[in-house]
C-alpha cells in the first residue's frame, strides 16, 4: 500500500528552541559538522490502492489545513512512496 | 470495535492443553522465560503434565519475583499480622488488593500507595519514570476512585557523574510530563543523590485518590454470566523484552523477533481511561475491575478469577491488538500500558458501551465468569490455557531465602564518625560554624529542588492546600467542609544500612512526623521495599531485620500498613544499593484550611525548639559531606514521635503554631535556614541555653539528627497556652528565638549571621548548576 | 465536573452584585484537566457553571463561554489543533463572530485553542527553555476594557499561576505592531519572561474585546488558600469581569 509523506517544518524565521538545543548536544558526542538544526515533523498517510491526482491534492489540503499550522510552520514536501518491499 | 483479522491465527502452531497433555516431552523455555527448574517442575505439578507455551508464559511471569513476592512473602506477612483491633477500626481495604483503602468519615475514603518502577527508568529514564506513575495510578482507579495526587521520592547517583544527568532529566520531565497530562497535581516527593544509586536509580511513584465508602471496588469476578471486558489502548509488544523466546511459538520465520522491553506510555489515554472508569463507577456499570500493569492480562484474569468466586472463560483472540504478529503467550506477558479489565453483568453491558463510545475508548468482550472454578483461555476456540488461577496468582512459590547478620555488620557500627579521620578539623569557630552551615545547605541532599518541583504542576484540580517545600502534600477532599489528607514520604538508605531494623523505623517516624508537623493525624502507611538480591544473605538480613522494625514501629504508633511494593535485585553486580524502604504516611485534617506551613511569616513571633538533642552524628548529611558512613544510627523513640506528634497537632488545630518544621536530616541547621527561607522572613536565635541543657556543644546543637524534634513559630498571645500544653505533657521545649523580618537574616547569636540572600543562593544554585 | 457546591468565603461581589443567573458554559475535551476548576472559579464569583461537551451541537444558550487549560488530545499533532475542528467549537466562533459578540475566555490550552481556531492571531510554540515551567507569575493587565478584564484597573499588576511547556507566544512582526497599535495585548508578564513570548505578552484579545486568550490560569487564584502565595485570589477578576459585561450588556 502507497504512502504519501508530508513534511512540515517551523518557518524559517521562528526559533526553534528545540533545534537549538540539539545543536548545541551534537558536539559533545564528537559530531563538529553542524551548524544548525531545525526540527520538524513527518507525517505518512496510507492509502488503499493508487494515489490519484485527486487523492495527492486531499493530501496537499490536509497538510495546509490540519497537519501544519500556517502561522508558525510550511509544508516542504509532499511526496508519494512506494509500497514497502 | 473493530474485528481482529483472524488470517494470523493461522500462522501460529497453536500449543493447545490437548496437544500438551499428548506430548509430554516437547522441550519448553522455562529457564529463558526466567523460571528456575524446581518452579518448572511445581507447574507441571500443578497442572499433572506439561505446561503449554501460554500458560508456561503466565507461569513465567506471575512467578516472577516482581509479581509473586516470592523472596519477601514470608516476611511482609508481619505487616497484617502485627494488627491490634484498634489499628483495623478504620481500615476498609487491606493488604492484597490493588491499594488499601481508609475510612475519613462523613462517608469518605481514601486509597493510596507507593510503588517502584526502578530498572525500567535506568533503562529509558523518561518512559521508565512516565509509566511508573501511570501504573500507580491505575491501581487507585481500579479501586473505584479518582486519583487526586501523585509524589515522587527519587534516589539517583552522584550529582556530577554525567550518567546521573540522563537519569535525572528524564525521570522528571517523563514524571512531570505523565502526571501533568493527568491533571494530578505532584504534592511533595525526595530527591536523594548518592553513588550506592549510580547503576540503580530508585525512582517510587506514589498516587492518592478519594472515593465514597459505596464507590469502592474490588478486583474479583463474580457472578455467574457475568461479562468480562478489556478496556483502554489496544495490546502490542510492550514490555515482553524477554518472552521472545516465545516467537519459537510460531515456528514461523516470517515474524520479528525483537520485542520491545520498555513499555511507552500515553498520558492522554490514561486521562480518558481516568474519565471513563469514574463514570462508570458513578453509574455502578462494573461489578469488578483490575488495571493491567505487569504482566497484564495474565494477571488481570487470573487474579479476577481468583479473587472470585467462580472461574473465567476468555477467547484471546478477542484482545484487540497493536500487533497482530504476537502470539498467544505474547498477548499474555505484554505490558502494554493504559488497560483495565471489568467484570460486567449483562444488563450493564449496553450502558458500559456507550460510556466507552462517549469516551471514544476501545473495549472487547473477552469471555464470562463460570462456574468451573478454573481459568480457560482459548484460541479460536481451542482451549490453550486451562489452570486453577489461585496457582496462578497467589499460590505461587514462596521462598525462606537465608539470611545472617553480615560479617561487617559489627565493624561498621563501631566506625563512628566522631573522632574519625574524616571527623578531623571539625568546625569550632563562629566563621567555620557559618561556613559548614552554607555548605551543608548548599549540598546536594539539602538544597532546594525547585528545579524539579517547577516542572511540576501543583495546582490542577484546586484542592491542593499545601506542597513541597512544606513538611507534607495537603488536599482537601470535601469543598464545603474542608476534610482533607496530608501525605509525606521518606527513607534513609544511610541509617538502614547502618541499622536495618532502625532504620526501617526511622523512616516510619519521618514520615510520621511530618504529617504531624503539618498539622495532621497520621492513619495509614504505604511502603516501598528498595533491596538489593535477596539471594545474598546479607541483602535477605537487611530485608528481614527492616521489615521486622517496620511492623514493630507500626504496631507501636498504632498505624497500619494498608499495602505497598517489593524492589528487589537493585544491585550493579554484587554491589547491592543501601537497603532503601520508602515509606509513606497518610494523615487526616478535619479542616486542612488549619494546616500549618514549614516555615515562618510574622514579625515578632517567638520561636521554640520541642526536643532535646544528643550527640548523633553518625549516618548524618554532615558525615556524608565529610564522606564518612558508619557508627549508630540516631535513636528511635516512638513514644517521644508519638507525644511530639499530639502536641504539634493540637497546636495547629487550636492555632497555637503559625509555623512547624520538623527535624530531620541536616539537623537544627537545615531546618533554621529552611523555615527562613521559606517565606524570606529571617530570625534571631541563641542557642546556647538549650546546649548547655543537653549537654552538646553548638556543632552538636546544629548539625545533629537526634529524632523527636521540630521548631515552630508561635504568636506572642500564644506562648502561655503553648507553653502550659507541653508542661502539662512533660515535654522539653524551648525558647530559642523570635522571628525578625526587618533583619533579612537569619541571626545565631554568639556566632554569625548570614543574610537570607547569601542562604538562597547557596541552597538555590546547586541544581540548576548541575543540570542547567 | 459533580462538584458539592461550594460554601465558603469569596468576595461579595466585585464591582456589583452578583448576577444571578448568568450562565457560563464551561467545555471538556478529552483530555481537558482545568474544567472543574474553571466551574469553580464561575460559582466562586457567582454565577452557575454550565457543562459542555465538545460533540454537543449546540451551546445551550449559555452568556460566555470558557475553554479550559489541559492538553486536550494529549496536544497530540499540536496544542489544541484536534479540538479546534469539535463541533461546538464552530459555534463557539459563530457567536464570538456575531452581534451578540459571546464573550469567549482561553485559559492555557484554551488559548491555544482559540489561535488554532483563528479566533485570535499569533500561535504557541515550546517554552524557550524546553521545560514544563510552574510558577506564580506577575502580570500586568494591560487592558482592562475587554469583557473579561474590565474588573482590574489599567497597569494593575496580578498573581497568576503559570504552568505549561507549549507557553510560547509568537506572532510575525506586522501582527505583534498591531495588536499593540490596538491595544489588544490584555496581559504582559512582568520581570523575567518565563518562556520566550513575543513582546513579553501574556494574553492578548481580539478586536471587538470579547474574545481574550491567556497562557496563566486565573482560575487558579479564585480561593483563598488554594492560590499564589497561600492567598492569592487576584484571578476572580476575570469573572466577576464577565459577570459586568452581561449586567452592562457590554
Amino acid at each position: 500500500m502507497p504512502r504519501i509523506v508530508v513534511d512540515v517544518m517551523l518557518k524559517p524565521e521562528i526559533l526553534d528552541p528545540q533545534g537549538k538545543a540539539i545543536v548545541g548536544a551534537l558536539p559533545r558526542l564528537g559530531f563538529n559538522a553542524f551548524s544548525s538544526v531545525r526540527q520538524g515533523k513527518r507525517f505518512e498517510l496510507t492509502v488503499e490502492g493508487d494515489v490519484t491526482d485527486e487523492i495527492l491534492a486531499q493530501a496537499r489540503e490536509a497538510a495546509e489545513t490540519m497537519l501544519s499550522n500556517p502561522v508558525i510552520e510550511d509544508v516542504v514536501n509532499v511526496e508519494v512512496v512506494a509500497d514497502q518491499p | 470495535m473493530s474485528d481482529i483479522s483472524t488470517d494470523s491465527a493461522q500462522k501460529f502452531n497453536i500449543d493447545t492443553v490437548e496437544n500438551a497433555a499428548a506430548t509430554p516431552d516437547v522441550q519448553l523455555p522455562w529457564a529463558e522465560l526466567g523460571l528456575k527448574q524446581n518452579e518448572y517442575d511445581d507447574v507441571v505439578k500443578v497442572l499433572g503434565r506439561r505446561p503449554t507455551g501460554a500458560e508456561l508464559a503466565m507461569y513465567s511471569v506471575m512467578w516472577s519475583e516482581h509479581c509473586s513476592y516470592k523472596s519477601s512473602k514470608n516476611h511482609l506477612r508481619q505487616f497484617g499480622e502485627k494488627v491490634t483491633e484498634e489499628m483495623k477500626k478504620d481500615m476498609l481495604v487491606g493488604i492484597g488488593e490493588n491499594a488499601g483503602v481508609t475510612n475519613l468519615g462523613d462517608g469518605w475514603a481514601v486509597t493510596f500507595k507507593i510503588e517502584s518502577h526502578n530498572s525500567p527508568s535506568f533503562v529509558e529514564p523518561y518512559q521508565g519514570a512516565a509509566t511508573g506513575i501511570g501504573g500507580i495510578v491505575r491501581d487507585i482507579i481500579s479501586m473505584g476512585a479518582r486519583p487526586v495526587a501523585v509524589m515522587d521520592p527519587l534516589r539517583f547517583g552522584a550529582i556530577d557523574h554525567p550518567d546521573t544527568a540522563r537519569v535525572m532529566h528524564g525521570a522528571v520531565a517523563g514524571i512531570g510530563g505523565y502526571g501533568n497530562s493527568l491533571g494530578l497535581p505532584n504534592i511533595g516527593g525526595e530527591m536523594v543523590f548518592d553513588p550506592i544509586y549510580q547503576g540503580n536509580p530508585l525512582v517510587n511513584a506514589l498516587a492518592v485518590g478519594v472515593m465514597r465508602h459505596e464507590d469502592i471496588r474490588l478486583a474479583n469476578a463474580s457472578g455467574l454470566g457475568n461479562k468480562v471486558v478489556l478496556f483502554g489502548a489496544r495490546t502490542g509488544g510492550d514490555g515482553i523484552g524477554g518472552a521472545s523466546v516465545l516467537a519459537s511459538e510460531s515456528f514461523d520465520s516470517t515474524k520479528p523477533s525483537k520485542r520491545p522491553a520498555v513499555q511507552v506510555g500515553d498520558p492522554f489515554a490514561e486521562k480518558v481511561l481516568i474519565e471513563c472508569c469514574l463514570e462508570l463507577f458513578k453509574g455502578s456499570l462494573v461489578e469488578g475491575i483490575q488495571d493491567l500493569g505487569a504482566a497484564g492480562i495474565s494477571c488481570a484474569t487470573s487474579e479476577l478469577a481468583s479473587n472470585g468466586d467462580g472461574g473465567m472463560e476468555v477467547e484471546l483472540t478477542s484482545v484487540l491488538l497493536r500487533d497482530p504478529t504476537l502470539t498467544p503467550g505474547e498477548i499474555l506477558m505484554s505490558e502494554s500500558q493504559e488497560r483495565m479489565m471489568a467484570v460486567v453483568s449483562p444488563d450493564n453491558v449496553a450502558a458500559f458501551e456507550a460510556v466507552m463510545d462517549k469516551w471514544a475508548v476501545e473495549y472487547s468482550w473477552l469471555g464470562e465468569v463460570t462456574g468451573t472454578g478454573r481459568l480457560i483461555i482459548k484460541w479460536e476456540g481451542e482451549v490453550i490455557v486451562d489452570v486453577d488461577p489461585r496457582t496462578v496468582a497467589h499460590d505461587g512459590p514462596v521462598y525462606d531465602r537465608p539470611y545472617a547478620r553480615p560479617d561487617w555488620q559489627d565493624a561498621l557500627q563501631a566506625d563512628t564518625f566522631t573522632g574519625s579521620v574524616q571527623d578531623a578539623g571539625r568546625p569550632a569557630t563562629p566563621e567555620e560554624l557559618k561556613a559548614a552551615v552554607l555548605e551543608l545547605i548548599a549540598s546536594p541532599n539539602m538544597c532546594s529542588k525547585d528545579w524539579i518541583t517547577n516542572q511540576y504542576d501543583r495546582y490542577v484540580g484546586g484542592n491542593t492546600a499545601m506542597a513541597f517545600p512544606d513538611d507534607a502534600g495537603v488536599v482537601r477532599v470535601d469543598e464545603e467542609t474542608g476534610l482533607g489528607v496530608a501525605l509525606a514520604t521518606d527513607a534513609n538508605g544511610r541509617y538502614t544500612f547502618l541499622d536495618p531494623y532502625h532504620g526501617a523505623q526511622l523512616a516510619l517516624a519521618e514520615a510520621y512526623r511530618n504529617v504531624a508537623t503539618s498539622g495532621a493525624i497520621p492513619m495509614a502507611v504505604s511502603d516501598c521495599l528498595n533491596f538489593g538480591s535477596p539471594e545474598d544473605p546479607d541483602v535477605m538480613w537487611q530485608l528481614a531485620e527492616a521489615v521486622r522494625g517496620l511492623s514493630d514501629a507500626c504496631m507501636e504508633l498504632g498505624i497500619p500498613v494498608t499495602g505497598g511494593n517489593v524492589s528487589l535485585y537493585n544491585q550493579t553486580g554484587s554491589t547491592p544499593i543501601h537497603p532503601t524502604p520508602v515509606v509513606a504516611v497518610l494523615g487526616r485534617f478535619d479542616d486542612v484550611a488549619r494546616r500549618t506551613p514549614s516555615g515562618w511569616a510574622e514579625d515578632g513571633q517567638a520561636i521554640y525548639l520541642l526536643g532535646t538533642t544528643a550527640a548523633e552524628l553518625d549516618g548524618s548529611e554532615w558525615a556524608n559531606l565529610r564522606g564518612h558512613l558508619g557508627g549508630a544510627a540516631p535513636k528511635v523513640d516512638l513514644q517521644r514521635e508519638r507525644e511530639l506528634g499530639e502536641i504539634l497537632i493540637n497546636a495547629s488545630r487550636d492555632g497555637m503554631v503559625d509555623a512547624a518544621h520538623d527535624l530531620s536530616e541536616g539537623g537544627l541547621a537545615a531546618a533554621l535556614v529552611e523555615s527562613s527561607l521559606r517565606f524570606n522572613t529571617g530570625a534571631r536565635v541563641a542557642l546556647d541555653e538549650v546546649a548547655a541543657r543537653d549537654g552538646v556543644d553548638t556543632f552538636t546543637m546544629l548539625f545533629s539528627e537526634t529524632q523527636g524534634r521540630a521548631i515552630v513559630a508561635v504568636p506572642r498571645s500564644e506562648e502561655v497556652r503553648f507553653n502550659d500544653m507541653c508542661t502539662a505533657r512533660r515535654f522539653p521545649v524551648s525558647r530559642i528565638g523570635v522571628v525578625d523580618a526587618a533583619g533579612g537574616a537569619l541571626d545565631i547569636q554568639g556566632l554569625f549571621t548570614v543574610p537570607l540572600d547569601e542562604l538562597r543562593e547557596a541552597h538555590e544554585g546547586t541544581l540548576p548548576k548541575h543540570f542547567g | 465536573m459533580t462538584e458539592t457546591p461550594l460554601i465558603g468565603s469569596y468576595p461579595a461581589g466585585q464591582g456589583g452584585a452578583p448576577l444571578n443567573g448568568a450562565r457560563i458554559g464551561v467545555v471538556t475535551f478529552p483530555g481537558t484537566l482545568d474544567d472543574r476548576d474553571a466551574a469553580r472559579a464561575v460559582r466562586v464569583s457567582g454565577a452557575t457553571a454550565v457543562e459542555l461537551w465538545h460533540g454537543d451541537s449546540s451551546l445551550g444558550g449559555v452568556d460566555a463561554v470558557i475553554i479550559p487549560g489541559g492538553f486536550s488530545y494529549g496536544d497530540y499533532l499540536r496544542a489544541g489543533a484536534i479540538a479546534r475542528f469539535a463541533p461546538l467549537m464552530a459555534k463557539i466562533v459563530d457567536a464570538a463572530n456575531s452581534d451578540a459578540l459571546l464573550p469567549v475566555l482561553g485559559i492555557c490550552n484554551g488559548f491555544q485553542i482559540l489561535t488554532e481556531a483563528h479566533l485570535l492571531p499569533g500561535s504557541m510554540i515550546k517554552n524557550d527553555h524546553l521545560k514544563f515551567l510552574c510558577r506564580d507569575q506577575v502580570l500586568r493587565v494591560e487592558n482592562n476594557a475587554t469583557a473579561w478584564t474590565n474588573a482590574y484597573a489599567a497597569g494593575q499588576d496580578i498573581t497568576v499561576p503559570l504552568k505549561n511547556q507549549d507557553g510560547q507566544y509568537i506572532a510575525d512582526e506586522k501582527t505583534l505592531d498591531a495588536l499593540e497599535a490596538e491595544g489588544r495585548v490584555a496581559f504582559r508578564y512582568v520581570g523575567a519572561n518565563p518562556n520566550g513570548s513575543r513582546r513579553d505578552i501574556a494574553g492578548i484579545s481580539n478586536a471587538a474585546g470579547n474574545v481574550v486568550g491567556l497562557m496563566p490560569h486565573p482560575e487558579h487564584a479564585v480561593e483563598a488558600g488554594y492560590g499564589p502565595g497561600h492567598t492569592g485570589t487576584d484571578g476572580l477578576g476575570f469573572f466577576t469581569s464577565v459577570l459586568n459585561t452581561l449586567l452592562g450588556g457590554k
